[in-house]
């Protein structure tokens, strides 16, 4: 069966596709954020030095990973976009940036939490901390350069150059923990070495991780969604939603 | 092409002397405001002082990136350099070399007296100096590509540091390390390697990312 995958470049007929996909990701979405929580929380032992108070990596870890695999997809996008003038890349590279910064923030927040009963402080300037509040304010310069910015090819473009020329902040933040010898330990979890995590947390993490990464495509592809409609309509070439098609074979039928 | 297009912008800046003069004069009082708002203590002084000069460095740096093509684009010269056949990149590396001469050289030069200001040893000043000769530089090149992204935007002063302060802060970070090892009596070497790294990258990569903003936004 062959399929044309250039129609779905269209954003009028990426439009439904995107909503038949939300509910496929967001059920399972919740699912495995309830398995993984339940693992994490009842089924990992407890730790050796930090007690219960460790359990908080089972969100602090997957939101610090997709707030960077978010932004790498995002400048990706943005970068796809710009290269082959196609707004639907660009579409969904202003549509990641608000779910990328959503977890850079919490990564950043629920550290903060961590950090205060384990090792006394709310906040401490070393290399990982720091790179990742890089992040947050990367996300944030490229939501506002693209909100200052009235025509959207013009907008689209310059997120790009925006999000691109910050790329770089991710592999400093990955390498951050070799590179310098502060607060954050070196990597647990490697390619090619045996990880040296207790099995049932390692399990959890990785359920969680799963979880985020649904739970992303789901709500991204929402926001997708609201940005069709809104561009489209902007542009004069209004998209037929289902909803739309229902009122206009009501008003045909009177 | 090159020499012409420097000197050009070096006598533009020169006929409007005072807005040169106001950065310059902002980046002293800044400096000045940290030991009358905090504590004179000669201890704390010492400890603030590279932070204090580097982030007054930062912000001046960012009031002058306005100047850098908001001049041309309004009159369309810019639309004219982007037309000619010469390599826009070299006409980028020039307005951004005549930008730093400008705006950044003087305050390399004042930077010693304000180190004076905080108590500091001549070898610290010495390092002070040299960190902000390389780090400014990469300041004028960073600055350039938010100042060609936001080119022509309402509000784009309050933008342009929203977008380039968070690629400043590893300059920052680096440029008041090197002058912290000054002061506690280690080597700064590695700081200031890692400044020159950082510049040597910049010098390469930065005007063609500034080269990829202005043909987008002068459309």
């Amino acid at each position: 069966m062959k399929i044309n995958w250039y129609k779905y470049a269209s954003p009028a007929n990426f439009y439904p596709v995107a909503g038949k996909l939300v509910p496929l990701f967001g059920i399972p979405a919740v699912l495995l954020f309830i398995l993984g929580l339940y693992v994490g929380f009842f089924v990992a032992p407890t730790d050796f030095q930090q007690g219960d108070a460790y359990r908080i990596i089972f969100i602090h870890v997957p939101a610090a990973w997709m707030g960077m695999m978010l932004y790498v997809l995002m400048a990706a996008y943005a970068g796809i976009g710009w290269a082959f003038n196609a707004r639907l890349a660009s579409m969904m590279a202003t549509a990641l940036s608000t779910t990328g910064a959503m977890f850079t923030f919490l990564s950043l927040a629920t550290g903060s939490l961590w950090g205060k009963p384990t090792w006394g402080t709310w906040w401490v300037w070393d290399a990982r901390m720091t790179s990742t509040l890089i992040l947050l304010f990367l996300y944030i310069g490229f939501i506002s350069l693209q909100a200052a910015i009235d025509d959207p090819r013009r907008a689209d473009r310059a997120g790009a150059i925006l999000a691109l020329v910050g790329v770089i902040n991710v592999p400093i933040i990955y390498f951050s923990v070799q590179w310098w010898n502060t607060l954050h330990q070196g990597a647990t979890i490697r390619l090619l070495n045996k990880p040296t995590m207790a099995p049932p947390m390692l399990a959890a993490m990785f359920i969680m991780l799963g979880a985020c990464w649904l739970y992303s495509v789901a709500v991204v592809l929402m926001r997708l969604r609201c940005i069709i409609i809104e561009r489209e309509y902007e542009a004069g070439r209004p998209v037929l939603t289902s909803a739309r098609r229902a009122q206009l074979s009501r008003m045909e039928s009177v | 092409m090159f020499r012409w297009l420097v000197w050009r912008d070096l006598m533009l800046a020169w006929r409007r002397r005072a807005d040169v003069l106001a950065t310059l004069f902002f980046f002293i009082i800044v400096v000045s405001l940290f030991p009358l708002s905090i504590s004179p203590d000669p201890r704390l002084l010492k400890s603030i002082a590279p932070g204090v000069v580097w982030v007054a460095a930062l912000l001046a740096s960012m009031l002058s990136l306005g100047r850098l093509f908001s001049n041309d684009y309004v009159d369309g010269t810019l639309e004219q350099m982007l037309l000619t056949p010469q390599p826009l990149y070299l006409i980028v590396l020039g307005k951004v070399l005549a930008q730093w001469l400008v705006s950044e050289v003087p305050l390399v030069l004042v930077a010693p007296v304000m180190g004076i200001q905080f108590g500091l040893s001549p070898n610290t000043l010495v390092i002070l100096t040299i960190s902000l000769l390389l780090g400014t530089p990469v300041l004028s090149l960073i600055g350039s590509i938010g100042a060609a992204l936001t080119l022509g935007l309402r509000g784009s002063g309050v933008l342009v540091a929203l977008l380039v302060l968070p690629l400043y802060i590893p300059v920052m970070i680096f440029g008041a390390l090197a002058v912290d090892a000054s002061i506690s009596g280690a080597d700064p070497q590695s700081h200031l390697s890692l400044l020159g790294a950082v510049l040597a990258l910049s010098l390469v990569f930065a005007p063609w990312a500034t080269c990829a903003a202005l043909r987008i936004s002068v459309e």
